[in-house]
């Protein structure tokens, strides 16, 4: 049923925002193609009436207080960052 | 209340949902324990988890989880006792795990209503088809540098309510009517305190026309207008957009723009260009949010009473109009105002004197309630200086003039301004007997069966006496000497 | 004097209590052992410096009579932990540089407990992969050599952790398994792997790839080995919200050597077609040997077996998709950006260049199944799958104590095989997929070798939160098939 063409490949590579040359994408539309051809079987699955299973955790989310714990580490935040001024991250302008 | 677009082409009507954006009033943020302090320096406000660093995960804040529920009990809405956390995933550079955490099929709260109070004493009622809770995303500075943008994440985390209405409202004015009750709701329950000017309420607009009675258009979405009455003014721009595409053969495109106040229009986003798909799936670090009856029961009891239990109780208890009613619950503050001024004195006096006299020259001043000069404690006794005939109600007028002037006391004014009532039988009959002597023919005319110039002599007498006899004694005293 | 890298965590930990070495001493023999082995690249960054400065502190402690469960005991950490002022990459070149400011939780209670990090080891990039060869830091090679003397993979994702346990280079090692990524590199390098239920580990500060599947968990050369550093690992952390609130108990007390009048599941479902008579063998020698154990073997059943690589490989993809997308050139790591590029252009071509193959597939596979019109058909299918997955086991589990399988299909196989077709690469992972995604325990243990003279390993998989079943079973297996060879370089 699944079998992708270059054109769905290449928006997916655009929502995933990785660049894909255009001999990429073609490569890219048989590996993907082929898993969805491995993963196919699992149509043939009777799972009337099964919830699907988001967490084997068998636990309700736990709630912490309201509390003010973190923060006030701003060289932290920066650290790592390839470019920053003034206590900001910097990206090339966003328009709008 | 209609609102009918006439165009060349005959009669178009609006149909308007609201989405509003309410940040939660907590001490930490929604998933990480990091302050949600407005105003701090860039990046200070921010955890290792607000940043996205690898492997930070998160956990959610119970106080956030209760506000919502308290919301969704100040909406009359359905509460969710099980609900999911879902991933929004999309790109962009405020948005550090690359995915917003918010509630996409299971939110915490459920459908619900909002009474809107026109401004014709009117009401109408709107649906509200849900609230869930999700992170806010951070700040992108534009003005900074020519080249770059700077990313500052002190907001980046912090809980918002999303609240979406029903397609239900008609008036770019019922949606200013949304609203102010909605931010009025969260205020009271101070899960919100519904500041637009600082971003701590936002609103998102979702406009479409079609002809009455037929099915509903193609609708656009105006992002982020921070205020009610832009959000009016956008709608009505909008409106006239479409109507104007419409009727000269175009067709709406269903997408998301932006409300240039200055210019007085709306345009199309450019960010928002690219189609998107938000690929929402549940988060696998958050397990389903669960509580029970009893967690409910213990936020109701905290619930204060709402703005329309108040105008109810205003309209049966202290015999106020609908209107009066509505205008005074608008508020929080003018409503708590309202009932100290008229604890234990006429419920209605007292509203003519907050909403006539006090609104009014606050308005004219451009000051809000919480800054009035005159103390609803001072407003009270002013009124008690009239109910006990200290003064007269023209005299009031003047001493509140006075209070709005200097915020004093009006028992001090009265005393110092010598402004206290003559009751003194003495003394207005002097005045009486003056003004009689004076004018022996007008009081002919009245023996002769010319009643209404007893006014006449009453207002003589008053001018007489500055003012400040009592009204109600010389207008007996005034009728027994000349008719008695 | 003993060669100190020959040592088991258990007969170290000994020896450093009764003086018989220093854990400095045990340090630098694995630091010489790490230096001499650098050609199977086991690790991505060593931190010699760090590791003595660490044993130095261990020793003082120890002398001052507070040692820890993992006191002075050397160990690698797979380079997926974040660690404090040290690279963690993830294996990812878009990771090349990065210092986290911050301790994994993991890792910090080993510390706590006086473990000595000797350096992160190299894995498949961000955990994708089954035989270590997507890591941009390159191919981790397998100290076993095949008959051939050709270069071995070590099976992934956690090949480096199991290749310097093997070789010699740590007496043990931290790994993380999301669908068999502890227990099959354990089966292909001859040593122990120990994938804790879901919760049992915390995942706070651990690079994640899908979250509702990965754990954390040891790789030890033995059984008790993988008791005692899962108890210096496990715990409930308040930072992860699927953190199972359950007090540690003591794993090294559960290997009583008993396992009379237990049951052990036999699913048939696992005798998959085209199995290597190797493997048939081995496994069912790993039957007779509980059976001579005292215990009583049963048949079950766990029917939605054959859909379970099927459901992996939607879930596993789409949470990485999604968990994957903080990587992009903005806060930390690497970033391309060209003179004029607008924003979705830095992040196009840092996530390009960042990202390897195997990892850009798994990120689209994902970004597709979740996309709308086909999360019906796919993700939400995979997860109604994963509950029938789930509830066979606890069929089984209504009947047994532990179930006995293979660990994978075969032996350790050349670098470089099984790379043309992506699906290929994912049948390794056949047998350690069905109890990732029902979250249960799984230990590996080297039961056996090849015809090619290359270790095989057999897989007990417990109820939840039953690890002191699965390490006592394993201890019997481990007795019984008394698995003594050893790869070149490591004999005697």
């Amino acid at each position: 049923m699944s079998s992708l063409d270059k054109e769905t490949v290449r928006r997916i590579a655009y929502l995933s925002r990785i660049n894909v040359s255009e001999e990429g994408l073609t490569e890219l539309a048989g590996d993907l193609t082929r898993i969805l051809d491995f993963v196919e079987e699992l149509q043939e699955v009777d799972v009337e009436g099964c919830e699907p299973l988001t967490s084997v955790a068998d636990l309700t989310l736990p709630l912490r207080k309201d509390e003010v714990t973190d923060g006030n580490i701003q060289q932290k935040v920066l650290s790592n960052a390839p470019m920053t001024d003034a206590g900001c991250f910097v990206v090339p302008k966003v328009v709008e | 209340m209609t609102y009918i677009i006439e165009g060349s082409t005959g009669p178009w009507e609006i149909v308007v949902g609201l989405e509003v954006h309410c940040q939660v009033v907590s001490n930490s943020k929604l998933f990480s324990g990091a302050s949600t302090k407005f105003g701090n320096d860039a990046n200070s406000n921010v955890s290792l988890v607000d940043a996205a660093m690898p492997g930070m995960l998160p956990v959610i804040n119970a106080e956030c989880v209760r506000q919502a529920v308290k919301t969704g009990l100040g909406l009359k809405a359905q509460i969710n006792k099980e609900s999911v956390f879902s991933r929004k995933n999309y790109f962009y550079a405020d948005l550090p795990q690359g995915y917003q955490i918010s509630q996409f099929d299971k939110p915490i709260v459920g459908k619900g209503t909002i009474i809107l109070d026109m401004p014709d004493g009117t009401t109408k009622s709107v649906g509200i088809e849900r609230l869930h809770l999700e992170q806010d995303a951070g700040k992108s500075m534009h003005d900074q540098d020519p080249k770059y943008s700077h990313i500052d994440l002190n907001r980046s985390g912090v809980a918002l309510m999303e609240i979406v209405s029903d397609p239900d409202i008609r008036h770019p004015e019922e949606a200013g009517a949304y609203l102010t009750k909605l931010r009025a709701i969260v205020r009271y329950l101070g899960t919100c305190d519904g500041n637009m000017n600082e971003g701590s309420m936002r609103c998102d607009a979702n406009v479409s026309v079609r002809r009455p009675g037929e099915p509903f258009g193609t609708r656009c979405e105006i992002k982020n207008v921070n205020s009610i009455r832009f959000v009016m003014q956008a709608i009505e721009i909008e409106a006239k957009r479409q109507v104007e595409v419409l009727e000269s053969g175009g067709e709406i495109i269903q997408q998301t723009r932006l409300f240039d106040q200055r210019l007085g229009e709306t345009r199309a986003m450019r960010s928002k260009e690219m189609a998107h798909d938000y690929r929402y799936f549940p988060d696998p670090d958050l397990l389903p949010l669960v509580f029970d009856d009893a967690f409910i029961a213990e936020i109701e009891k905290t619930l204060p009473e709402l703005p329309d239990e108040k105008k109810a109780r205003f309209i049966n208890e202290n015999g106020l109009s609908a209107y009066d009613a509505g205008v005074l619950v608008a508020e929080k503050e003018k409503a708590d105002y309202y009932e100290i001024v008229a604890k234990g004195r006429d419920g209605k006096l007292a509203a003519n004197w907050v909403i006539t006299n006090l609104f009014g020259a606050l308005n004219k001043a451009e000051v809000g309630i919480a800054e009035s000069p005159v103390t609803a404690e001072n407003l009270g006794k002013l009124i008690d200086l009239i109910s006990n005939d200290t003064i007269s109600g023209r005299i009031a007028k003047d001493v509140f003039e006075i209070m709005i002037e200097t915020g004093g006391d009006p028992e001090k004014i009265v005393e110092e301004k010598g402004l206290k009532q003559i009751t003194d039988t003495g003394a207005i009959e002097t005045a009486i007997d003056e003004v009689i002597a004076a004018n022996p023919d007008k009081v002919q005319e009245i023996r002769d069966g010319k009643d209404r110039m007893l006014g006449w002599f009453v207002g003589q007498v008053m001018k007489s006496t500055g003012g400040k006899a009592n009204p109600g004694m010389v207008n007996k005293m005034l009728r027994d000497k000349i008719l008695g | 004097m003993t060669d100190l890298t020959k040592l088991t965590l258990a007969e170290a930990r000994d020896g450093l209590a009764k003086g018989d070495y220093t854990s400095v001493e045990l340090t630098q023999a694995h630091l010489k052992s790490m230096e001499a082995h650098r050609n199977l690249n086991a690790y991505i960054t060593e931190t010699p410096d760090k590791a003595i400065e660490m044993a130095k502190v261990s020793d003082a402690k120890r002398a001052k009579g507070d040692a820890g469960n993992m006191e002075g005991l050397p160990i690698a950490v797979k380079d997926l932990f974040c660690t404090e002022g040290v690279q963690t990459t993830a294996a990812s070149h878009i990771l090349e540089g990065f210092k986290p400011e911050y301790e994994s939780t993991v890792t910090s209670k080993l510390f706590d407990n006086g473990a000595v990090m000797l350096g992160k080891a190299n894995l498949d990039e961000f955990a994708m992969g089954s035989a270590n060869t997507s890591s941009y830091y390159g191919n981790v090679i397998n100290p076993w050599k095949g008959k051939d003397g050709k270069n071995l993979v070590p099976g992934g994702s956690s090949g480096g952790s199991a290749a310097a346990v093997a070789g010699g280079m740590a007496l043990a090692a931290t790994g993380t398994d999301t669908g068999g990524s502890i227990r099959q590199p354990a089966s292909y390098c001859g040593i122990v792997g120990l994938k804790p239920t879901y919760g049992r580990c915390s995942r706070w500060g651990v690079v994640a790839f899908a979250s509702s599947l990965d754990q954390a968990g040891p790789m030890t050369k033995t059984v008790r080995d993988a008791a005692i550093m899962l108890g210096s690992m496990a715990g409930h952390d308040a930072k992860d919200s699927t953190s199972a609130p359950m007090a540690v108990p003591d794993f090294e007390a559960a290997l009583t050597g008993d396992i009379r009048g237990m049951k052990i599941g036999i699913p048939k479902e696992y005798r998959v077609d085209g199995m290597p008579e190797e493997i048939s063998k081995l496994w069912e020698n790993g039957v007779a040997m509980l059976r001579d154990a005292g215990a009583e073997v049963v048949d079950v059943t766990l029917p939605h077996t054959k859909y379970a690589l099927g459901t992996y490989y939607i879930v596993a993809p789409a949470e990485a998709s999604s968990n994957l997308a903080r990587y992009d050139g903005l806060r930390y790591g690497q970033r391309v950006m060209d003179e004029g590029d607008s924003l979705d252009d830095m992040y196009s071509k840092s996530r390009a260049a960042g990202f390897g193959k195997e990892v850009q597939r798994r990120i689209m596979i994902g970004t597709y199944v979740l996309s709308a019109g086909y999360y019906d058909a796919y993700y939400n299918k995979a997860l109604k799958v994963r509950r029938r997955i789930y509830e066979d086991f606890a069929n089984a589990f209504g009947k047994v104590d532990a179930i006995l399988a293979p660990t994978a299909p075969s032996a350790a196989f050349a670098i470089g095989e099984n790379e043309d077709d992506p699906v290929k690469m994912y049948l390794n992972d056949v047998f350690t997929v069905p109890a990732s995604l029902a979250g249960l325990p799984g230990l590996s243990l080297p039961a056996g070798l090849s015809s090619e003279g290359l270790p095989l390993g057999l897989q007990l998989i417990g109820k939840p939160f039953d690890e002191e079943t699965v390490l006592r079973v394993g201890g019997v297996l481990e007795s019984a098939a008394n698995f003594t060879a050893k790869p070149f370089g490591q004999e005697g």
